[in-house]
């Protein structure tokens, strides 16, 4: 169905060349959105969206950017484009650009953003470009889920803004752990799950 | 013959024409969004007084807009503040918008009193971006719930404000809540937004006649 190297394209960032644990691009946002699992699937999407267009734009226009400026254009696009994204937010879902709030804005600093322009989107074609966008979008929200599920789970006993812990948990003794909240635990989360994953692919590899 | 898209000339014009073409798809895309985007932020607006006004927005009878309308008849002007005048079942609630600085942005928020100008009926918080999980909180019913029936003047009838204090702390002489645990800087805002407004922004209508305000507090002493 998709060749060999489309595959890889699509399917590689979601784990072995994933832009959080393996590029390490994108992490100052990992932090910032964690805390709730809703705020972090909702910029995982954005992500994804904006990276895919992005990506696909510079590539079509990839041959005609002078080499000199190359930067200066992919922030262009990238600007308007989350501009556009946060536009079309506040006109048609106006609660969802509330809570994304500044993150949205800051999508334009996501480190994923111009790392997939300058290494891929500048040297292939349209199509191969927005595989890469998508999957390295969903590589990144992939992560940032994990990392928002247990933040949660641990920092609030809830999902999604579901209670999930039962009540008599709390009755006996239990507590929500306030080190969940901080930004610190989200680096030392990502860090358990570059842990994992690299423990994962090296049994594989042997 | 190929382009040179190396040269100062091309780099000059194809910037030039990036840069024109984004601005016009913006400005254009703007502005026809733009009733939309008021529409949504006036909505957002009338929502966030009614649940100042305690209203619970997933079980109202009509719509938002409509049971806003029906409540929120008039609008007093003290210099750039304005303070919206609800009637509610026949009793009158004022109710001030807020604005003030949290940890990342602005934060702000709406503020029912009853008639007496003293005891808080209701509040309702928003903020730009303050931390998901901690300072965003203060949107939470959970947290504005404590400040239903407290008071802003102190025994003396001045307005002194509400305090928003770490557990265990004291205010000294005025009424507090707790502080969302984890959020300290964003609480001390909603603490200072609060102060500011009331204490010296809505000065000129918090001022009470003062034989009114004996009236009612002889009435209060008879209870």
């Amino acid at each position: 169905m998709l060749s060999q190297k489309t595959k890889d394209t699509l399917l590689g960032p979601l784990n072995a060349n994933n832009p959080v644990v393996v590029q390490i691009l994108g992490i100052c946002s990992a932090l910032a959105v964690t805390v709730q699992l809703k705020p972090a699937l909702v910029m995982g999407i954005a992500v994804t969206i904006i990276v895919a267009m992005s990506n696909v734009i510079v590539s079509l226009i990839r041959n005609t950017i002078p080499m000199r400026v190359r930067i200066i254009v992919q922030l262009v696009v990238v600007a308007a484009l989350v501009t556009l994204v946060s536009e079309v937010l506040k006109a048609f879902a106006y609660d969802v650009a509330m809570q994304l709030s500044v993150y949205l804005g800051l999508i334009i600093t996501n480190c994923i953003l111009m790392g997939r322009l300058e290494a891929f989107a500048m040297t292939n074609n349209a199509w191969d470009s927005l595989l890469d966008g998508l999957g390295n979008g969903l590589g990144y929200a992939l992560i940032l889920v994990i990392v928002a599920f247990v933040r949660e789970l641990f920092g609030a006993g809830q999902l999604l803004g579901f209670q999930v812990l039962p009540q008599s948990w709390y009755a006996a003794g239990y507590e929500n752990n306030g080190m969940m909240l901080m930004p610190a635990m989200a680096l030392i989360l990502v860090g358990c799950v570059i842990w994992a994953h690299r423990a994962y692919n090296d049994k594989e590899k042997k | 013959m190929k382009l040179n898209t190396n040269s100062n000339i091309y780099t000059f014009v194809y910037m030039t024409v990036v840069v024109v073409i984004v601005a016009v798809l913006l400005a254009v895309v703007s502005s026809a969004l733009k009733p939309l985007k008021d529409a949504n932020v006036l909505l957002d607006k009338q929502k966030q007084i009614l649940g100042a006004l305690k209203f619970d927005l997933d079980s109202l009878d009509t719509d938002p807009a409509t049971k806003y309308l029906s409540l929120v008849n008039d609008t007093l002007t003290f210099g750039d503040k304005e303070v919206y005048v609800a009637n509610l079942d026949g009793e009158v609630k004022y109710i001030l918008p807020l604005e003030g600085k949290g940890l990342w942005g602005g934060i702000g928020g709406y503020l029912a009193l009853d008639e007496d100008k003293n005891t808080i009926w209701g509040v309702n918080f928003n903020h730009e971006g303050e931390t998901p999980g901690l300072g965003a909180k203060i949107v939470e019913k959970e947290f504005r719930a404590q400040f239903e029936g407290k008071h802003i003047r102190n025994a003396e009838n001045e307005v002194v404000s509400v305090a928003v204090l770490k557990k265990g702390k004291i205010a000294d002489g005025k009424e507090q809540v707790d502080a969302v645990s984890g959020a300290t800087i964003t609480s001390e805002g909603v603490s200072t937004m609060l102060a500011t407004e009331l204490i010296t922004n809505y000065a000129e209508f918090l001022i009470v006649e003062p034989i009114e305000e004996k009236e009612v507090e002889d009435v209060e002493s008879e209870d």
